[in-house]
């Protein structure tokens, strides 16, 4: 008995020196190796979904892209985890953080935000709307900068006049905010209307984009 | 049951994944067994059952392409002029880690991966048996077996034991 009980020991010991003889994977290791295998899966038509976080005078964005397009801005205040947690589910779970796709998103939105920028120049995957929901979003491709349009001229110009409400709410549903101007859609009683990323935050735009 | 993003289970699995890879490979070979692991983990995950052991799935492919990368390592030509692999081991002072992956390639299949799945990897026995179509007990023997064979084999460095500073 005693001797298994030895021999346990021994082994255990053992053991932990093993374990202590392999060498550290460090953060610096794991981010190379990130790196390296976003562009293989990419390579490999393996990334469905690529994202990165954008900081801006909103707070930081998070940013998604299929290799059909831009199909995700958030704010903050949607929660990104659970953001990812829906791309996962609706698109693919194959999601990788990685600027592939992202970074030049990223770069035209600090243009932007920097004012230097009054049209964004990107391709757009509109997958995660359909319907007439999807049949607004497009029309608010229009609204040019500096410029408003209230939701009942919108609902008009989409050829339904008495879909106000659900003009609102497609643009509450709008999922590349900024990109496709939702801010721009105001109430006709001159009311600035609600946003995704808060009121604030729309009057912040709206003021942004007249005094440029 | 919704699938979390693949983003999540690099980031919760890679460092045991390397760690597989490393005890078993140089540093380059480990870099390679690790984005071949996850690549084709990558491409089967939305087939991969809800509920499933995904660590365990990970470290199962981890050691299995490791093992693609010995035996490719072996057949690999070398350039002519280059000196057999045998002359250098005898020469050249190796690291520390490089006699641990020597002794463990000195396994079988299944003690190896016993140690590496439980050990390393911190797999309950029971899954490891699992994994491997075996029992538990077995499984527990194969660790027990190859320990045994490695206190014979592999002489753990001093400065790891920690008490000579």
């Amino acid at each position: 008995m005693n001797i298994t009980t030895d021999t346990d020991a021994a082994n255990r010991l053992f053991i932990d020196d093993l374990a202590t003889a392999l060498p550290e994977t460090s953060t610096d290791d794991l981010a190379r190796l990130s790196d390296r295998l976003s562009a293989a899966a990419d390579r490999h038509h393996l990334l469905d979904v690529s994202y990165r976080s954008v900081d801006s005078p909103l707070g930081p964005l998070l940013v998604a892209a299929t290799s059909a397009g831009l199909v995700r801005v958030a704010f903050e205040r949607e929660d990104h985890e659970a953001v990812l947690a829906g791309l996962a589910a609706s698109i693919s779970p194959r999601i990788l953080r990685s600027g592939r796709r992202t970074d030049v998103v990223a770069g035209q939105l600090d243009e932007y935000f920097a004012g230097r920028r009054r049209t964004f120049d990107l391709t757009i995957d509109l997958r995660l709307v359909s319907g007439f929901r999807r049949t607004v979003i497009s029309h608010l491709r229009d609204i040019a900068y500096g410029a408003t349009a209230t939701y009942a001229g919108v609902a008009a110009a989409t050829g339904n006049p008495k879909a106000v409400r659900a003009v609102g709410s497609a643009c509450s549903h709008n999922p590349v905010p900024l990109v496709i101007p939702c801010h721009r859609v105001v109430r006709s009683d001159g009311g600035v209307g609600q946003y995704l990323g808060g009121v604030e935050a729309k009057t912040s735009l709206l003021a942004m984009e007249a005094a440029a | 049951m919704t699938v979390e993003p693949f983003e999540k289970v690099v980031a919760e699995h890679g460092p045991v994944v390397l760690r597989v890879c490393r005890a078993m490979l140089g540093p380059v070979d480990a870099d390679d067994a690790w984005s071949e692991t996850f690549l084709a983990a990558m491409r089967r995950y939305p087939d991969l059952h809800p509920g499933s052991n995904v660590r365990g799935w990970l470290v199962t492919i981890a050691h299995r392409k490791a093992i693609d990368q010995i035996r490719r390592r072996h057949r690999a030509p070398r350039p002519a002029g280059d000196l057999p692999e045998t002359t250098a081991l005898d020469v050249m002072p190796e690291p520390p880690d490089e006699h641990l992956r020597s002794a463990l390639a000195a396994l079988t299949d299944q003690q190896r991966w016993a140690i590496v799945a439980h050990h390393l990897a911190g797999l309950p026995y029971a899954e490891v048996g699992r994994l491997l179509d075996i029992s538990e007990t077995a499984a527990r023997r194969s660790a027990a077996d190859g320990i045994a064979k490695l206190r014979t084999t592999y002489l753990i460095p001093a400065p790891t034991r920690g008490t000579d500073r």
